[in-house]
């Protein structure tokens, strides 16, 4: 069936009449009963002196708060918020930044609210946005992995068990051959992780675009022999080597910009993947945007009969990206173990995978909005974190570190849900291409 | 755009034909004697003897009629749990939160099953009262990403996914924390709910091998599912979403009721799972780790029945038997007993990767007859 | 020396050959004609002349040199565009990035948008080829993406070009300028080749006509000497009545009655705009237009598919605005969708469950929750035989079944019953001769019957054939209503491309 949109030339458009409950609709009326709530919060707030930090040393900023009198204000404002997104017919743009604003001021409003009903008198504010970027890193590699699979038109919901298996293949190259000897066996073993990366997204590739099978279910299997495999390969080969925690990538310095006072070291100084990732952000634009190859993946996802009609081998290219993204997934496996713990636990990876993929749909297919949402879920985590070394107490009972930890997953569900409207993925993602003959 | 139609030849039914159309019975099955070729590799790579392995692993399956009823035991919430999976396939849902789903339902039941009340009625009202619990809880679970699918789109894959590490959470809670104590047995030594009432418990089969009236019940489900699918209306309309999204608004029929339907009725099928595992296993409680894995492997068990509600059985056995074997395996060959989560990772493969066996054993599909439901479950984000 | 040249071509299929020993034969600024009805196997030969199939026998000689195409690369290569009956562009891609995929001009490693876009605009200069570079493409009408695939074509310095049933979606003002472009492009040097299964523009653009027919080539011979009459002899092979022969229609009370309708697209546009129409039962109205004028959301909102943004509908006196397709259908309603496949039937289901598909409900279909299969069955083996269905049995995939057989399964269904009115788009589209000879002998029973019909159809030679009266669909409100012996090509062709009064 042809997909020829079909307006007159001259034919103006029309704005739908209907009066559809949109998502900037949703987002107002949340926060309006959030600000509600807030305002309701404010007045149990205990008056305590909590102090805001930003950043390290002597001379960074402290902003003394009134706990009470900031939470009402935080409440108005989003009371102000909501009301602005839902008056969008008149407000226009400013709705949306308005809904962006609140989103930010979410970060505020549960520092002081956990610092006051906690046991310390003041938060640093820096280390919890290091804490986020650094914690997005495995998010936004997994992000950009299922961006080139699908943007060619490969749904990869395998990511998580690349990531799994590049980890636990790549700590056992690490611990087996290397024997856990740091230094030169590390960057090897992460050539290992990125090339078993790689080596799935092969297999991806075969299974559905040369052997046309549902492109879900490849990616099922992917995650079950990831499993199978590391839980195999952890047992048989890494405890009976008797492999602790050991060492770990070692951080690196940016000359210059980190010796910026206050915030400079922390922002500028990291580990070697999660530096790479900005890199990998900046080439992967640059690549899918600029280049003719980029252009022709991004063809290939929508119409790849189209493309093919151009003389374009639509499979070899669907391979090429599929690859791709399996390499940058093996980098993001190479994370957990390497960069990060320094060792490799059963299904460490956590459902990373999975938040990666509700990034890229926030993001709509787009490098850097999925960035902003790997950041989002780092966020929460590093939050989550921060409230639990904080000591938050409610009526008396600590706050469960579960629910900390579960707050990564409720907010993907909240964001798949309100936040993605009509996120449109590339024409073509899922279908099987079937070559002519 | 339409071929010329010559008037089709009659089929007939030569010894050809009969072998095609079996395609569906014989590709699984080629593909797990070939998931097993795949994984001798595995088994050689770690310095066993595959024979001695495979050996072991099928003594410690079926050796004796006690392992026999064992693996049986093991297989029955895989039945459950695959056929909630099953049923989502249908309508073209991919359910992955059967373990979140299957958890939620044996909390329930876990909870309910130590009211006080229930100790003194008789079991024939305490039992199926503590099984609807459990299908509560499971309904819950199920309805949530059900109604976010339908009504905002969000992917089913990812929000039961997320709801599957949130159930675990939520378990791990319950059923951990001393202050407050919830669920939690005060005098139990390593952290689990409280023992449910025995006149809530389903009535063993066979002394000392697990295996408890669940069977029957999953059995019994299996059919029923199979029936509705099949034979009601109401299936019908499943079946047809779950085919064509646009042909079923053409008829009429109500596309997201039937997705809110079929993921709560997914989420019930695994909380009736978990329920039937607290009260039929030997010691009526759970613990914070019990049942990882069998929402994962359920989805698995489901893809290999091709997501038939009567396929799920055999399917479910296969995998329950490959568990069971496997500490015999690891006892005689002296392999991980993860060996048997790689050989069971490769028979997804190779099933899902039909068009490999297929082109190895140069199985065609004939055209125009009926070879079973098609291998495509779910269709990118598009839903 | 002939610029291209076929020789014994076959190309086979399972279960079919496609092509069967072809010859043809284009020289240098020649406009040849390639016609046939639907599932001839002109596409197919074209498709294998533009490297997307690979022959099974035979050869093609370009410029006298043999070729073997393994790829369209290739044929683009040797001087070779095709532009397709379903246009293969990419809709969110601007109209430079279209025109130069494959072949992308760079500056180091980055593709080179601007010389891309200069490149567009110098085509588009030399060939009278109006496109803006940067609309996007999703945006741009029928007739402008056409214009972008013929200086997609061009600009891969194509010599020879193939144009897949191109007029298929133009109105007759818009067939009549492209006609022009053709020549003028021919007048530039190039050579092309035409695919159509409409005589009309057989003579009044060809040199040279080939009539396909079955797969093989039955006729190749200068357009001068033909006429519609002995076109279409050849392409069918027997005589062919061009008009269904069909009594005074002697309508009865008002069945459909449309007020002030309007409806929005998938993508929020309004598309029905204001459109008010009544049908009787006893006759046919026949909606003509072309396609993109709102012609599926009309029919869609009629049939209970689509809400209506405001106006009513009006069936038998009920009034049936925002009802659910099955309480519409419960009134008597058939509905013949325009997309067959995806909407009317399931390909994967049996014929008998296909045939109760929007019925299952009913009481004498299933019995409180229950599927009577027997009475599936029954009514299945009942259908198939009045409407000739070729099949072996009632069980058997309706994917599987051709075109002509399919239509006539959503036929069976949708006659089937106490039928009052019927909803019909589309109903021939890519249907062999015979095929559209048996449902419009359907149609116009129904209609005699007493039963009123609303036809939709792209097609002007079957509304003109068939309806009683003729209105004209045009930017979603109706332009004109006449009754039939008002309506001559000319003026509906005018009114297609919006001139003329407004009703």
């Amino acid at each position: 069936m042809s997909t020829t949109t079909t307006e007159r030339d001259e034919a103006p458009k029309l704005t739908p009449a209907r009066p559809r409950s949109t998502r900037t609709n949703n987002l107002g009326i949340f926060f309006l009963m959030l600000g509600a709530c807030v305002l309701w919060v404010s007045g149990r707030v205990p008056v305590e002196d909590v102090t805001l930090v930003f950043g390290l040393g002597d001379l960074a900023p402290r902003l003394p708060i009134d706990p009470p009198n900031a939470v009402l204000a935080i409440g108005l404002l989003y009371l102000v918020a909501g009301s602005v997104a839902l008056a969008k017919r008149w407000t226009g743009r400013y709705a949306t930044v308005a809904l962006v604003a609140a989103a930010v001021l979410f970060v505020p409003l549960i520092l002081i609210l956990s610092v006051s009903l906690g046991t310390a008198s003041q938060t640093n504010l820096l280390p919890l946005l290091t804490e986020a970027l650094r914690l997005s890193t495995p998010i936004a590699l997994g992000a950009l992995a299922g961006l080139w699979c699908e943007r060619a038109g490969v749904v990869n919901i395998g990511i998580e068990g690349m990531m799994l298996a590049s980890a636990g293949v790549g700590f056992t190259f690490y611990a087996l051959v290397g024997g856990a000897a740091g230094g030169g066996w590390l960057i090897a073993a992460v050539l290992v992780s990125v090339a078993v990366g790689g080596l799935l997204g092969l297999l991806h590739a075969a299974l559905c675009v040369t052997f046309r099978t549902d492109q879900i279910i490849s990616g099922v299997a992917i995650n079950l022999l990831a499993i199978g495999i590391t839980s195999f390969l952890r047992r048989q080969v890494l405890l009976p080597l008797g492999v602790g925690t050991g060492v770990t990538l070692g951080a690196v310095e940016i000359p210059l910009l980190s010796s910026i006072p206050v915030v400079g070291e922390a922002l500028f100084t990291g580990k070697p993947i999660f530096l790479t990732m900005f890199v990998i952000f900046v080439l992967t634009h640059l690549a899918l945007f600029r280049t003719p190859w980029g252009l022709r993946v991004r063809a290939v996802g929508e119409k790849p009969h189209a493309a093919e009609t151009l003389g374009i081998n639509v499979i070899r290219t669907r391979y090429q990206s599929v690859v791709l993204g399996g390499l940058i997934a093996g980098l993001a496996g190479a994370w957990f173990t390497l960069e990060t713990v320094g060792s490799f636990e059963d299904l460490m990876t956590n459902g990373t995978g999975f938040i990666a993929l509700a990034a890229l749909i926030f993001g709509k297919w787009r490098p850097w909005p999925a960035f902003g949402g790997a950041l989002l879920f780092g966020f929460a985590s590093a939050l989550g974190s921060r409230i639990q070394l904080l000591g938050v107490e409610v009526s008396g009972f600590p706050v469960p570190s579960q629910f900390l930890q579960a707050l990564p997953y409720v907010v993907t569900i909240v964001v798949l849900a309100g936040a993605i409207g009509r996120a449109v993925p590339p024409a073509a993602d899922g279908v099987p291409y079937e070559p002519s003959r | 755009m339409s071929s010329p139609s010559p008037q089709p030849k009659p089929p007939r039914r030569s010894l050809l034909e009969t072998y095609f159309r079996l395609a569906p019975v014989t590709v699984p099955l080629y593909a797990i004697l070939v998931a097993c070729l795949a994984g001798s590799l595995f088994i050689l790579g770690a310095g066993a003897n595959p024979l001695v392995a495979y050996g072991a692993l099928l003594d410690g399956a079926l050796g004796s009629p006690d392992r026999i009823a064992s693996t049986v035991a093991r297989s029955t919430p895989f039945i459950i749990g695959a056929l909630a999976v099953a049923l989502g396939f249908k309508a073209g849902l991919f359910n992955i939160g059967a373990e979140g789903q299957l958890l939620l339902g044996a909390l329930t039941a876990a909870w309910v099953g130590t009211w006080s009340w229930l100790a003194g009625t008789p079991p024939l009202l305490a039992v199926p009262f503590v099984l609807v619990a459990g299908v509560v809880g499971g309904m819950v679970w199920g309805f949530i990403p059900g109604v976010l699918k339908a009504r905002t789109g969000a992917h089913e894959v990812i929000t039961t996914i997320m709801l599957n590490a949130i159930a675990l959470g939520i378990a791990s809670f319950l059923i951990t924390s001393r202050d407050p104590a919830l669920l939690i047995d005060d005098r139990a030594s390593t952290p689990h709910t409280r023992e449910v009432a025995a006149s809530v418990r389903l009535p063993t089969l066979v002394e000392g091998t697990g295996l408890h009236l669940g069977i029957v019940l999953a059995l019994a489900l299996c059919a029923a599912t199979w029936f509705v699918l099949q034979r009601t209306t109401p299936g019908f309309e499943i079946r047809t979403v779950g085919v064509s999204r646009e042909a079923a608004r053409y008829a009429g029929m109500r596309v997201d009721r039937t997705v809110i339907v079929v993921m709560t009725a997914s989420g019930a099928l695994a909380g009736i799972a978990g329920a039937a595992e607290v009260i039929g296993s030997g010691s009526g409680y759970l613990t914070p780790g019990a049942f990882t894995n069998i929402g994962f492997d359920s989805i698995a068990i489901a893809l290999l029945a091709r997501g038939n509600p009567l396929a799920v059985v055999p399917a479910a056995l296969l995998w329950g038997a490959l568990l069971s074997g496997a500490p015999l395996m690891q006892v005689e060959a002296d392999l991980s007993v993860n060996l048997v989560r790689i050989v069971q990772a490769l028979i997804i493969l190779f099933v899902a990767a039909d068009a490999i066996i297929r082109l190895l054993f140069r199985i065609r599909a004939p055209r125009g007859v009926d070879v079973g439901e098609p291998a495509v479950f779910a269709r990118g984000w598009g839903g | 020396m002939p610029v291209l040249r076929v020789r014994g071509l076959t190309k086979r299929f399972p279960g079919v050959t496609a092509n069967s020993d072809v010859d043809l034969t284009l020289h240098r600024g020649e406009i040849l004609c390639l016609l046939g009805e639907n599932g001839a196997g002109k596409s197919t030969l074209m498709n294998i002349v533009f490297g997307l199939y690979q022959p099974d026998e035979g050869q093609i000689e370009v410029q006298g040199h043999p070729v073997a195409f393994s790829s369209s690369a290739d044929a683009i290569a040797s001087g070779i565009g095709m532009v397709h009956q379903h246009f293969q562009l990419i809709p969110v891609m601007t109209v430079a990035e279209n025109v130069v995929l494959g072949k992308e001009s760079r500056r180091g490693p980055f593709l080179d948008i601007d010389k891309a876009r200069a490149e567009v605009r110098e085509l588009s200069r030399r060939y009278g080829l109006d496109v803006d570079p940067d609309a996007i493409v999703g945006d741009l009408s029928v007739g402008a993406q056409q214009r972008v695939e013929l200086v997609k074509a061009l600009y891969r310095d194509a010599d020879i070009l193939i144009l897949d049933e191109p007029t298929a979606v133009l109105t007759p003002q818009e067939v009549v300028e492209f006609f022009d472009v053709v020549r003028s492009l021919v007048e530039s040097g190039k050579s092309v080749i035409f695919i159509t299964h409409k005589l009309r523009e057989v003579l009044a653009v060809a040199d040279t006509v080939v009539i396909m027919r079955a797969g093989k080539v039955v006729a190749a011979m200068p357009a001068s000497g033909a006429t519609e009459q002995s076109l279409a002899t050849s392409m069918v092979g027997r005589e062919v009545g061009f008009e269904v022969t069909k009594g005074l229609a002697a309508p009865g009370q008002v069945v459909l009655a449309v007020r002030d309708l309007q409806v929005a697209d998938d993508r929020g546009h309004t598309t029905v705009r204001g459109l008010e129409l009544e049908v009787r039962s006893g006759e046919i109205l026949g909606i003509a237009g072309v396609e993109g004028n709102g012609q599926r959301e009309l029919v869609e909102a009629l049939a209970g598919m689509r809400t209506p943004l405001a106006g009513s509908v009006e069936i038998l006196g009920h009034d049936t605005t925002g009802w659910s397709p099955r309480r519409v259908e419960m009134l008597g309603v058939g509905h013949v969708p325009e997309d067959r496949a995806k909407h009317g039937l399931v390909g994967t289901y049996p014929i008998t469950d296909n045939l109760v598909l929007n019925r299952y409900h009913r009481r004498q279909f299933s019995r409180r929750f229950l599927l009577d299969r027997a009475a599936m069955t029954r009514n299945a083996n009942d259908l198939i035989q009045r409407f000739d269905v070729r099949t072996p049995s009632p069980h058997v995939l309706a994917g599987t079944l051709s075109g002509g057989n399919q239509q006539k399964i959503v036929m069976a269904r949708e006659l089937s019953g106490d039928l009052r009115l019927l909803l019909v788009a589309q109903p021939t589209r890519g249907l062999d001769v015979g095929s559209i000879e048996f449902i419009h002998r359907q149609v116009v029973e129904r209609r005699d019957a007493g039963v009123a019909v609303l036809l939709v159809s792209a097609e002007l030679d079957e509304i003109l054939s068939l309806a009683d009266r003729v209105g004209v669909l045009y930017r979603g409100t109706l332009a004109a209503v006449m009754d039939r012996a008002d309506a001559t090509r000319e003026k509906i062709g005018l009114l297609m491309a919006g001139g003329g009064e407004v009703a």
